[in-house]
């Protein structure tokens, strides 16, 4: 019996808040499967009716968690929820095999079919299995148990278990989100730490807007941010923790820190320090907190971003003239050029699985999002606009977000900057809505582990 | 609690060209001088800003030096700029100030940072090199973040390109 369900590592890491059984059934033979390394995909039409509830108090999660199951599998732009309106009937619940015949002329190639019960001690229970409507086939099946409160993450989860069981790659619905909110004209902006889903639900802001703050990125463990604060109007790393909204200050360096990120395994922190015009890169051991410096050349090295084995980084430098993209050992050894397109080359991001590095390029006038492999060829571009920059990689490496601004006129409006996603492909490029405007997006590295 | 001097000064400043012509025209930044329309009245009461204040440097010495796209180097004319700073810091010695350094909105955030330092640190060397003590002059960076003006136009760009001299705290 094989559910293909490779996930070890979330089973056991959630396991104290949320209980996963993998339902079993008939051995597996759907052939249903989206190929997703091809660039704009015909969405795979899937049904995703209302979960049947066990009694009253089951019945306010229904609609709620089919929603945001299919608007996850919507968004990614490889599935087409089929309108509930069409629907023919609703299913009667796990136990029994569904009536094809009710959602074959739908054209409907999976269904989805769930149940929700509320357990004696007010624990909620939601179970699911996915359809191959043609074959008449069970693809996969999962039971979870949590708190009421973890409802959307229940659904988060369950959508990319039917992701990834029809890409053949990891889902990235239970992820988050964190980003500069920004509000206010651009003379006098406010920018705000903010945290919210990957859908844009559970926000919240992290910081007043009374300091200055920049470039938030996640900690392996996503306990911690590392991020630009101005605090006393001077420009310096610190540690935020989300839990308790402490800071710290990261180093004892004379003058401004800047473009932090973790390493990927959380113990070194890789930063910019400028110091008499000229910027160099530094890593700092979080254990020890001693410092090594990586670069030293007088130019501005910055953006530093770690290959997920942690042995490389890639940063940018205009020390050949113009903005460009190097890669060097993780200890500073063999820097060495990779980008040599026209145009300068900045805000370089490794991607989680390895294969590539996503950048900002700047371009006759025009700036790109695009992504090249790590020794400079298969340069793509995804994206342009007046202003498209900083992208960051969903865990799967299979998805970008990035800020977008227009032109602002001679009173600053039009110019508030924007969250948008876009596949790897080049296609399926989204806003992801927030409460006010959004800049420096950082995906978190994975599930939340607890 | 803290209001600091430049916003005081400004504030009297605004209250006496009100008082003196009762007609507040909206222009409080330049001189005090003021021209209702009917009775003409020679205002005497604002002589103008408080030596060596931050309001001083900005009307009678000129607080901002401007740079070319991506550029860090002093044109004649910043030149001259700095040296009436160095002037002006020599007369008023009590005086620490801060050189603030930004970038238009036309570059990447992390390396705008590194820009607006390197505009700073220029400003400054040329600052020290004219006798001021080192220990007087701070520099602070802020990329793209503080735009002088608003707008995608050139004039802003090249309005925002700039170091700027403020009066430390």
């Amino acid at each position: 019996m094989n559910f293909e369900l490779k996930r070890p590592r979330l089973f056991s890491a959630v396991l104290a808040a949320l209980a996963i059984t993998v339902l079993i059934s008939a051995p597996v033979r759907a052939e249903i499967t989206v190929d997703i390394t091809k660039g704009n995909v015909e969405p795979l039409p899937i049904a995703v009716p209302d979960f049947v509830a066990g009694g009253e108090a089951a019945r306010r999660f229904s609609a709620d968690i089919a929603s945001v199951v299919a608007a996850d599998l919507e968004r990614s732009g490889l599935f087409k929820p089929i309108d509930k309106r069409a629907f023919i009937a609703q299913p009667d619940g796990l136990a029994v095999t569904p009536r094809f015949n009710n959602w074959k002329p739908l054209n409907a190639q999976a269904l989805v079919v769930g149940e929700i019960g509320i357990e004696p001690n007010g624990a909620l229970r939601v179970s699911f299995r996915l359809w191959d409507v043609f074959s008449e086939d069970q693809m996969t099946g999962l039971s979870l148990t949590t708190t009421q409160a973890n409802w959307r993450r229940v659904a988060h989860i369950i959508a990319d278990t039917i992701y990834e069981r029809v890409t053949g790659e990891v889902g990235y619905f239970d992820t988050r989100i964190v980003y500069i909110a920004e509000s206010g004209p651009p003379e006098k902006r406010i920018k705000r730490l903010s945290i919210m889903d990957q859908d844009g639900a559970n926000h919240r802001f992290l910081t007043d807007g009374q300091t200055l703050v920049l470039t938030p990125r996640f900690s392996p463990a996503q306990q911690e941010i590392t991020y630009l604060a101005y605090f006393n109007n001077q420009p310096r790393v610190y540690l935020f923790n989300i839990d308790t909204g402490e800071q710290e200050l990261l180093g004892d360096f004379p003058g401004m820190t800047f473009a932090p990120r973790f390493s990927p395994d959380g113990n070194s922190v890789v930063m910019s320090f400028a110091e008499n015009g000229n910027s160099d890169i530094y890593a700092m051991d979080l254990r020890t907190r001693r410092v090594r410096q990586l670069t030293n050349s007088a130019s501005i090295d910055t953006g530093p971003s770690y290959a997920p084995d942690g042995r490389q980084v890639v940063f940018e430098s205009d020390r050949g003239g113009s903005q460009q993209l190097y890669v060097m050992g993780s200890d500073g050894s063999g820097q060495k050029r990779i980008s040599f397109g026209d145009g300068r080359y900045a805000t370089p991001v490794w991607s989680p699985r390895g294969d590539l590095i996503a950048f900002t390029k700047i371009f006759r006038g025009d700036f790109h999002i695009g992504i090249m492999r790590p020794d400079g060829s298969g340069e793509r571009l995804l994206t342009r606009g007046f202003l498209v920059e900083g992208p960051t990689w969903a865990p799967n490496g299979r998805v970008l977000m990035y800020f977008r601004q227009e032109r602002s006129d001679e009173r600053g409006r039009g110019g508030t900057p924007r969250l948008f996603s876009i596949d790897l492909t080049g296609f399926n490029e989204r806003e992801i809505g927030t409460p006010v405007g959004g800049s420096d997006p950082a995906w978190s590295p994975g599930p939340l582990k607890q | 609690m803290r209001i600091s001097i430049p916003v005081l000064v400004a504030a009297a400043f605004v209250l006496a060209a009100c008082s003196s012509t009762g007609d507040n025209s909206g222009d409080t930044g330049s001189t005090g001088q003021s021209t209702s329309s009917g009775n003409t009245q020679v205002a005497t009461a604002p002589a103008g800003p408080k030596p060596g204040s931050q309001m001083d440097l900005t009307i009678n010495v000129g607080d901002r030096v401007l740079f070319a796209f991506d550029s860090s180097s002093l044109s004649a004319e910043s030149r001259t700029t700095i040296e009436r700073w160095a002037a002006w810091l020599k007369t008023y010695p009590a005086n620490s100030v801060i050189i603030e350094g930004h970038t238009d909105e036309r570059g990447t955030r992390e390396y705008n940072l590194a820009l607006g330092e390197r505009r700073a640190d220029s400003a400054r060397d040329y600052l020290v090199s004219l006798g001021v003590n080192t220990n007087r002059v701070k520099v602070v960076s802020f990329g793209k973040e503080r735009p002088a003006i608003a707008g995608s136009n050139e004039n802003a760009w090249g309005q925002n390109r700039r170091a700027a001299l403020v009066l430390a705290k």
